[in-house]
């Protein structure tokens, strides 16, 4: 058995899998169990190192899956011997249970990392391959974690009460064996004091308002632009997209200034003439896009069998335009339901609070956490199930317009 | 003369071109016209108001208010009363001029002795004439009348007809007062050059952040692999949930008080040894190399966020674009021993170049533009102030709305300019 560049980047990578693990499911245990567990790193590392050894030192063709949970028993059993030689109590179930997961993980990765590689030199080329594997699991936890840690947060806090919130922040464990009106007491507050679901409906109706108006407007127009030939109607495809790029914060003020004049500010009628006219620009673009890629002989054929403009519109166009037309519309839902500026300076009563508004208003020193983070569940989930839902549509509704092959 | 032998291509629009060019600004229309009243014209009437002195509260218009009483109540038929009306102009600033008032006096009231000089009575019908105001003038109008039986019968408060007042005043909107005042007060202020630096970094480093991350996140998903399909909706999530929700997740995380999630993981392992105020300290002294420098924690934080909800705007196109490349060249390359990193430089990222460049400028754009996620991280604190937020303090919360348009000209400006530059570099529309 050679030794060569490809055993040290082993203890390397041994030691790197085995210190990340030990301190994200140490703090995943603790936030799961409410228990106080302090990682430690080095043991875990040190026992990595023995671990990965053994498993890059095995010969290539005896590389079956039976070496992973063999080099998982032996850094299992070096952290062990690390663990009662500094004197660790005996360990609870949850910690236990956290190694074993720590080892077998850091096993599945070496395994991921080395599994057609030897102990000895190593090329340039598998050198690379063994360092992007690396940096690929790395990527999966890093952006996993980072994702999913806020709205685990969110989804927690809104289920606990506020003693136990500030007496340890830590314990986001949930304890299931509640009634569910205890559980869900926040929620169950926003909906009766609240009024929650007065926010859930106004934004309902602004955002399907906005879709349809907005459909209404951008469907002609971006036929008219990507078809039709008129004088300045590349000006016009140029501009569109320009117009999305001014800033709301910049028509703020002077719509601001103006609809408290017309007595439209705290309207949701203000809101349904702002929504679509900041929305339509964009849907005009990527509808325009979809249109261009509809073969134009089929419109042809439509006209030489005597239909009119309009009618080949709506019976040729706008049904095989049904994909781009449902991403562009859950687009749209989205930006009008998740749009915070206008909804904030405009609305002042809560009759007419959208969601966003109306977790804003939450946002004060009297209103417990939980509540605030309800309502953000509340505003989140709906958007959310629409999105999984369509979301082969939307993403390629989204990337059409401006990615070609 | 023989123009049939030399026939021409028609010149200009035909019948059906014309017809064609009708259709085409007809579909076109309501759309130029929203964005036209919506987008455009408050753009334009922006620049108006940056040139106005004009206050959060000029907006409501001086208008003369009026409380209108009768004392004493009379009891008996013949008694003596006197009809008063308290007159108000509501602003502190404008003249009102020609003012004139209308009411309707009770039934069973006669009027005695002289009548103001201002005013006429016809029947019951009173009419003033009250001339101007001065701003925040006041002036009582006072009536003497009589009861009659009619009125002790039926007594009618005088506030049953409220008197219809009318009076021109100047709107600070749209009368030609102009000033430079809001100019020079932002460009004058200490802060404006840091409000601006602390944009640009917010703008550049949360723009490279999210473009990084994006392609990172791209490289990881762009084999196939048993779940690849959710983890790539999962990506997106930052991206397609509402700000409001994830912001205030953001703050509640970061909390430096007791409650605060990322705090307590960090001083139970013991990373840090007291909470750290991610989102209230403006600067902490690092050590690096002997050199102490100001590490801004707040504006990073905010930067932190920007990369997180907007990084998966990028890899869902770079993703995108990546799918779309041929394999071929790469096959090639592996068979000539390209190594992989060589592979990604030297054939996936040139073909990445264009989308990157694109991402960069309308990232860049759109994260100057950013309002909502620095507002309601840290309200514009601990230094992290950009000029959105500033447009937001300067007209509603110093209520100085021609200072905020101020602020609003410079954030256009300096996006005018990125937008040629995206026009100037973004590959040409081949449609």
């Amino acid at each position: 058995m050679r030794i060569g560049n490809a055993f040290f980047i082993s203890l390397f990578v041994g030691a790197l899998w085995a210190g990340i693990y030990i301190v994200v499911l140490s703090v995943l245990a603790m936030l799961v169990s409410g228990e106080t567990i302090i990682p430690d790193a080095g043991n875990a590392m040190i026992a990595g190192i023995a671990g990965s050894a053994f498993y890059i030192l095995t010969p290539l063709k005896r590389r079956e899956e039976l070496w992973i949970p063999v080099s998982a028993a032996i850094s299992m059993g070096v952290y062990w011997l690390l663990y009662t030689a500094a004197g660790g109590t005996a360990p609870s179930t949850t910690l236990v249970l956290s190694w074993i997961a720590v080892f077998v993980m850091s096993a599945v990765s070496w395994h991921l990392c080395f599994r057609d590689m030897t102990a000895g030199g190593q090329g340039r080329y598998q050198v690379e391959v063994i360092l992007i594997r690396v940096a690929k699991g790395l990527g999966f936890i890093f952006f996993t974690i980072m994702v999913a840690l806020p709205f685990y947060v969110m989804l927690m806090t809104s289920l606990k009460s506020q003693q136990s919130l500030l007496s340890n922040p830590l314990d986001l464990s949930i304890d299931f064996t509640q009634a569910p009106q205890t559980l869900f007491r926040s929620y169950i507050e926003l909906f009766t004091d609240y009024r929650f679901g007065l926010f859930l409906l106004n934004s309902a109706v602004v955002s399907v308002a906005t879709v349809i108006i907005t459909l209404l407007f951008s469907i002609p127009g971006a036929y008219a632009v990507s078809r039709l030939k008129f004088p300045g109607q590349a000006v016009l495809s140029r501009s569109i997209l320009l117009i999305y790029m001014v800033p709301a914060i910049v028509l703020v003020i002077p719509l601001y200034a103006v609809f408290s004049q017309l007595g439209l500010r705290n309207t949701l009628i203000g809101l349904v003439v702002v929504y679509p006219a900041t929305t339509i620009p964009v849907a005009v673009y990527m509808l325009q896009g979809y249109f261009r890629g509809l073969p134009y002989e089929l419109e042809e054929a439509g006209l030489m069998d005597g239909l009119s403009r309009l009618g080949v519109i709506i019976k040729i166009t706008l049904p095989l335009s049904l994909p781009a037309i449902a991403s562009v519309s859950l687009y749209i839902f989205m930006i009008a339901w998740n749009e915070f500026l206008f909804a904030f300076m405009f609305l002042d009563s809560p009759d007419i609070f959208t969601l966003s508004r109306g977790v804003q208003s939450l946002n004060s020193s009297e209103i417990p956490r939980q509540h605030l983070m309800a309502g953000a569940v509340i505003a989140t989930v709906p958007v959310l199930i629409l999105f999984l839902w369509f979301e082969r549509f939307l993403v390629a509704g989204l990337t059409a317009g401006s990615v070609k092959g | 003369m023989n123009n049939t032998l030399h026939a021409q291509p028609p010149r200009g629009r035909g019948p059906l071109g014309k017809s064609e060019m009708r259709l085409a600004y007809t579909m076109i229309l309501p759309t130029i016209l929203i964005v036209l009243s919506i987008v455009l014209l408050p753009l334009l009437a922006n620049f108006w108001i940056s040139f106005k002195p004009v206050q959060l509260g000029d907006l409501r218009a001086p208008s003369v208010i009026s409380n209108e009483r009768i004392r004493p109540a009379p009891k008996a038929a013949g008694d003596e009363a006197e009809i008063s009306y308290r007159l108000r102009n509501s602003s502190q600033k404008g003249l009102i001029s020609d003012i004139t008032l209308a009411d309707t006096l009770p039934g069973g009231i006669s009027v005695v002795g002289e009548l103001d000089s201002r005013c006429q009575l016809n029947g019951v019908d009173l009419r003033c004439e009250l001339g101007n105001y001065e701003p925040g003038q006041r002036e009582t109008l006072t009536i003497s009348v009589v009861a009659d039986q009619a009125y002790i019968d039926n007594p009618v408060n005088p506030r049953a007809s409220k008197p219809v007042i009318d009076g021109t005043a100047d709107n600070i909107l749209t009368n030609s007062e102009f000033t430079l005042d809001n100019f020079r007060k932002i460009f004058s202020a200490s802060e404006f050059w840091t409000v601006l630096r602390v944009s640009l970094y917010y703008t550049v480093f949360g723009t490279l952040g999210a473009l990084v991350f994006g392609l990172f996140a791209a490289q990881l998903l762009s084999t196939t692999f048993p779940g690849r399909g959710i983890l790539r909706g999962f990506f997106l999530f930052p991206y397609v949930a509402p700000v409001i929700a994830v912001a205030f997740a953001w703050v509640l995380l970061l909390d430096a008080g007791p409650g605060g999630t990322l705090n307590a993981i960090l001083l139970k392992i013991g990373a840090v040894d007291g909470p750290v105020n991610f989102l209230g300290q403006r600067a902490t002294p690092v050590n690096l190399f002997g050199f102490t420098l100001d590490f801004p924690v707040a504006l990073t934080t905010v930067i932190s966020f920007e990369v997180w909800r907007y990084f998966p705007l990028s890899f869902l196109f770079i993703l995108a674009r990546m799918q779309s490349m041929s394999s071929d060249t790469y096959e090639a390359a592996e068979i000539d021993g390209a190594s992989p990193l060589q592979q990604f430089w030297y054939i996936s990222l040139p073909q990445l170049a264009g989308i990157l460049a694109v991402l960069f400028l309308l990232r860049f754009i759109w994260t100057f533009n950013k309002f909502d996620d620095i507002f309601l991280l840290t309200g514009g604190g601990a230094g992290t102030r950009t000029l959105t937020v500033d447009v937001y303090e300067q007209a509603f919360a110093v209520s100085n709305l021609g200072a905020g348009a101020a602020v609003a000209v410079v954030v256009f400006v300096v996006l005018l300019i990125s937008a040629l530059l995206f026009f100037r570099y973004s590959p040409q529309d081949d449609g």
